[in-house]
């Protein structure tokens, strides 16, 4: 009798090993020796969802979209020369400067890139991601899948007429004239891009880094850029927001499907307007764990009173062993108010020499 | 006769029995409960903290205790001090509640060199205090702020999310070394010790305060946070303060954490960059704003 | 307990019940309900609430003709014929005030008139609200309400609360209070009573009642509205005093603590607790503005609830500041029964007056200017 219970106790707590709380990022230290390899098996939180937690990166070569009607997949000659060719570039503008070279011309040499030109960023600072997306063991020319086409669908008549209404409300002031005239990145409001979205995509610019914290009832994505906390609520009979409140990031509410946690977002700030969509986006998303240092993530656009039909991709996030650090973009935010006062003396100077030349 | 004598004997042993287990039972003055109620829940066999939590005392006006005073930034009058000329307009929307303080002992331990800062400070809030620009709050004030934040707490991460400015942070189970570069919010490293969470929290620089009077620290701050469930909607929380670059002692700050009950509590959003951008950059518009 | 000590516990208790209930403790009801027909006298009990205290709930007015201080050789009580005829004579002075004027008056004297009074001795509320209401009219004496009876505890009128020091007066301030207030007062010398809302009283500014309504001590003000509320549980005793819709919440339990010293508040901070059926409380912490006749900062003031018949809470209280009078002193009152309602008193809402009266006098002072700036003719 003693052993049976204690058969059943061994069972039990086997049952119950979740990890460890004081476990780090999940081990991946067990994996076998290639020659034995040991099939992974989805690691499950305590309530048995697939566990999405981690640093997550979804930097990638892999454009958005791509050349229209060209092929989705990419072979791997393909594939190894761009990534060869962006590692030359790398190296290449990696190199020390000719100390004895002249000064730039004035306006810059015409070079392209963030770091080009009168050179906003020296390429140290610019990390992009170094691979080519792959999905499924396919290697993606684009991250977008849906249209087949490759190109994000055409914008319809109403989302044209908004764009010419917001151009409209800004004529007549000059591009430094505000700081509200100015990008969300440079305001520190959001990221570069779509980084947080949703969708979450890369920027190609750097730090697209996420950490992924999850509970029965929550998904928590930290974007690191810049410190943006989204809550996914997870659970039945969830409502979104009353429709007049509106947040950076919109509202997410998830459930799962069998091993995909699926996310709908709508409720966005009418300021995070993703490619011209904002009021009626709704987002869906996808994630799926799919190796020990995967998550598919899979997103669809849904907005008919901007684009003419829904589309979507899959970007795949990679595990980073590295540490997430504080973005504290608006404490650091000296930027801003140099572009801004930068133009104000600029327009002082030539309004001064404008008067002494009339005098 | 004996058998009263003994009667007595065992009447009076047991009581004294009795009244030994109810004194060492009864819990004594100032501390807190243990953490065994039957409601606790759990995770992994530990108290689980996840939800929406939020404090309810004036400890982001002022950390030490204090009468209720007529606003943040004040100017001499002719008769009393009065407000200050920016903050005139808000009335009795600018004024300070009054509170009993929560720093154990009372009075925060400063050097008097620091003291004088304080006041310096105090006096000069608002060109100098970081909430008015919408800057990160910095570790404890991120918690006491007058807004919900989340803890979420899994298996493997426990990470806290501040309503506040999205404020966030991320608590390391594993200690990844020193604080690589110094931060607002610092580095966080969290264990559990019984049924307390305890989080050390150093790699600060020095430009948070402690609250909207001035308190205030320099880089080698040092945070040690204990948050300890006394039942399924309570959290006693206590902060120990290190920095002999101010204080000549360590010291403690403790407040209960209520969890925000209601149905469908959630945390909202407080990104308030956007809205100190007039304060920040309204004079370098093409017209300033008269 | 053996039959015979049940038997003589009860007869006790009768006696005792009997004692309790003679009119003699102080029934000086501004209300006269509940009294049963003298032949037949019901014996009072003490009123509890569901812990067993004496339950003080209700609502209350302290308003009496009789003044803090009595004269300065005046004895303790009055005899009844003295008090029936201050009560006579407030209400004939009331009577007079209230007759229609003559609809055909001249216009008054500029500054205002004095109004003759019918003859025989002012009383102490005629000397007060001559200033209310005497000269230019301040208030109609429609609205003034200082009460209707003498103080009567043990069914002896009184001529003044003070009981202790014996003569009846507060005592005196002590140097260091005299300097005290010498030096706040000093720097208000250089201003005009107009210039400023802060050199206006505390009333004014509708910060707190006038005189001590709430204080503590709660005094009447002999003006109106003298009305408090008294809500009880078994760790609180709120008492809310309608003008200005201030309260109190006492604190009543073991191992509580004031707040630290730089903590003051309006009211300052009440503990209390029962001895017997009284209830004690004693406050200190009291903010600064709200000086009792110049003691504020070291002021503690112990109070004593005893509620001594159905239509009455005997209240007794010690004034301590060693630093501003020479000693503590102890007065005594009656709160009454007050059956009406308690309203709403929304006094800085409608505060016209402050602005008025500042307004007022900027007003003057810019005629005044430019009456000397204009050219002679």
């Amino acid at each position: 009798m003693t052993r049976i219970i204690l058969g059943i106790a061994v069972a039990a707590c086997a049952a119950l090993g979740a990890p460890p709380l004081l476990a780090g990022p999940e081990a991946t230290a067990d994996q076998a020796p290639a020659s034995i390899a040991k099939p992974w098996t989805l690691p499950r939180t305590a309530d048995g969802k697939p566990d999405l937690q981690g640093s997550w990166t979804n930097a990638t070569l892999t454009p958005l979209e791509r050349a229209e009607n060209t092929p989705l997949s990419l072979p791997k000659d393909e594939v190894e020369r761009r990534e060869q060719a962006f590692r030359e570039r790398v190296s290449r503008l990696a190199e020390d400067s000719d100390p004895d070279r002249p000064a730039p011309p004035k306006g810059g040499d015409g070079s392209t890139g963030a770091a080009g030109n009168v050179g906003g960023y020296n390429n140290f600072w610019i990390d992009p991601g170094d691979r080519i997306a792959v999905v499924n063991g396919e290697y993606r020319s684009s991250l977008l899948t849906v249209p087949a086409s490759g190109r994000v669908p055409a914008t319809t008549p109403e989302a044209r007429q908004r764009a010419a209404q917001r151009l409209a409300a800004r004529k007549g002031m000059g591009q430094y004239d505000h700081p509200e005239l100015r990008p969300l990145a440079e305001r520190c409001l959001m990221s570069f891009g779509s980084n947080a979205g949703p969708p979450m995509l890369p920027n190609y610019f750097y730090n697209n880094n996420y950490q992924f914290v999850q509970t029965p009832d929550a998904l928590m994505i930290l974007v690191e850029m810049v410190h943006d906390v989204r809550v996914v609520r997870i659970g039945e009979n969830l409502h979104h927001s009353p429709a007049h409140i509106r947040s950076w990031m919109g509202d997410s509410i998830g459930r799962w499907e069998g091993d995909t946690l699926v996310v709908e977002t709508t409720n966005f700030h009418p300021l995070q307007n993703f490619r011209g969509a904002s009021e009626h986006l709704k987002v869906i998303e996808r994630f799926t764990r799919t190796g020990p240092e995967t998550i598919l993530y899979k997103f669809e656009i849904d907005d008919p009173t901007t684009f003419v039909e829904k589309w979507g991709g899959e970007v795949p996030f990679n595990r980073t062993e590295d540490l997430i650090y504080e973005y504290a973009c608006h404490e650091g935010n000296y930027a801003l108010a140099n572009v801004l006062s930068g133009e104000r003396n600029r327009e002082k100077r030539e309004a001064d020499k404008k008067k002494s030349q009339q005098n | 006769m004996h058998s009263k004598l003994r009667d007595a004997v065992v009447a009076l042993v047991g009581a004294g029995a009795m009244a030994a287990v109810f004194y060492t039972a009864m819990p004594v003055l100032g501390q807190q409960k243990p953490a065994t109620a039957a409601n606790i829940p759990r995770l992994n066999g530990k108290p689980d903290l996840n939800g929406v939590w939020q404090t309810l005392n004036t400890a982001n006006w002022d950390l030490e205790a204090h009468s209720a005073r007529p606003a943040l930034a004040m100017r001499p009058g002719p008769i009393v001090p009065v407000p200050a000329k920016e903050v005139i307009a808000l009335g009795a929307v600018g004024s300070v509640p009054g509170g009993m303080g929560v720093v154990e002992g009372g009075e925060i331990p400063y050097t008097p060199e620091a003291r004088k800062k304080k006041e310096e400070n105090q006096a000069n809030w608002l060109e100098r205090d970081p909430e008015i620009k919408c800057y990160l709050p910095g570790v404890p004030r991120a918690t006491y702020m007058p807004f919900p934040f989340q803890i979420f707490q899994s298996n493997s991460a426990f990470a806290i999310a501040y309503e506040y400015a999205g404020a966030y942070r991320n608590i390391y189970l594993k200690d990844p070394g020193p604080p690589q570069v110094d931060t607002w919010m610092g580095q966080s490293v969290g264990r559990w010790d019984g049924d307390t969470f305890v989080v050390d929290t150093n790699g600060f620089h020095d430009q948070s305060w402690f609250d909207r009077s001035g308190n205030h620290h320099t880089e080698q701050l040092k945070v040690t946070e204990r948050y300890t469930m006394t039942g399924r909607d309570h959290i006693q929380y206590e902060a120990t303060i290190e920095d002999p670059g101010v204080f000549t002692r360590p010291w403690k700050m403790t407040m209960p954490l209520y969890r925000r009950v209601e149905t469908g509590a959630r945390l909202g959003q407080f990104k308030c960059v956007e809205f100190v951008e007039e304060l920040l950059y309204g004079q370098y518009r093409k017209e300033p704003i008269p | 307990m053996t039959r015979a000590t049940t038997f003589n516990t009860t007869v006790v208790a009768l006696a005792a019940a009997a004692v309790f209930t003679s009119p003699k403790l102080g029934v000086d009801a501004a209300s006269e309900g509940g009294q049963a027909p003298s032949s037949i006298a019901k014996p009072w009990v003490m009123p509890r609430t569901a812990d067993g205290k004496p339950d003080l709930q209700g609502t209350w007015s302290n308003a009496t003709l009789t003044p803090l201080e009595r004269g300065p050789k005046e004895s303790l009580h009055l005899s009844e014929e003295e008090a029936e005829r201050i009560e006579n004579r407030t209400r004939e002075v009331a009577e007079f005030r209230d007759a229609p004027s003559d609809p055909d008056r001249p216009p008054p004297a500029k500054g205002g008139d004095e109004r003759p009074l019918p003859p025989g001795d002012p009383t102490f509320i005629e000397r007060i609200s001559a200033a209310a209401g005497g000269a230019v009219g301040g208030y109609n004496n429609f609205w003034l309400d200082p009460g209707e009876r003498v103080l009567r505890i043990d069914g002896k009128p009184r001529a003044g609360m003070v009981i202790d020091p014996p003569d009846g007066r507060v005592p005196a301030l002590t140097p260091e209070a005299r300097q005290r207030m010498g030096q706040q007062a000093a720097p208000r010398k250089k201003f005009g009573q107009f210039d400023h809302p802060e050199l206006r009283g505390l009333a004014e500014r509708c910060l707190t009642s006038f005189g001590s309504n709430l204080g503590p001590p709660m005094l009447p003000n002999y003006f109106y509205n003298n009305n408090y509320q008294i809500v009880q549980t078994k760790d609180h005793v709120m008492i809310m005093t309608e003008m200005v819709h201030d309260v109190r919440v006492i604190r009543l339990g073991d191992n509580l603590q004031y707040p630290p010293k730089s903590v003051r508040l309006w009211f300052g901070d009440s503990i209390g607790r029962w001895e017997g059926d009284t209830l004690v409380v004693e406050t200190t912490n009291f903010h600064p503005l709200q000086e009792y006749r110049g003691a504020s900062e070291n002021l503690k003031v112990t109070e004593r609830f005893t509620r001594n018949g159905p239509t009455s809470i005997h209240y007794r209280f010690t004034v301590e500041d060693p630093t501003t009078f020479t000693a503590p002193w102890t007065a005594e009152l009656l709160f009454n029964t007050f059956d009406e309602m308690i309203y709403e008193y929304a006094c800085h809402e409608g505060n016209y007056a402050l602005g008025n009266i500042l307004g007022g006098e900027r007003a003057k002072e810019k005629r005044e200017a430019e009456a000397t700036r204009k050219p002679q003719p």
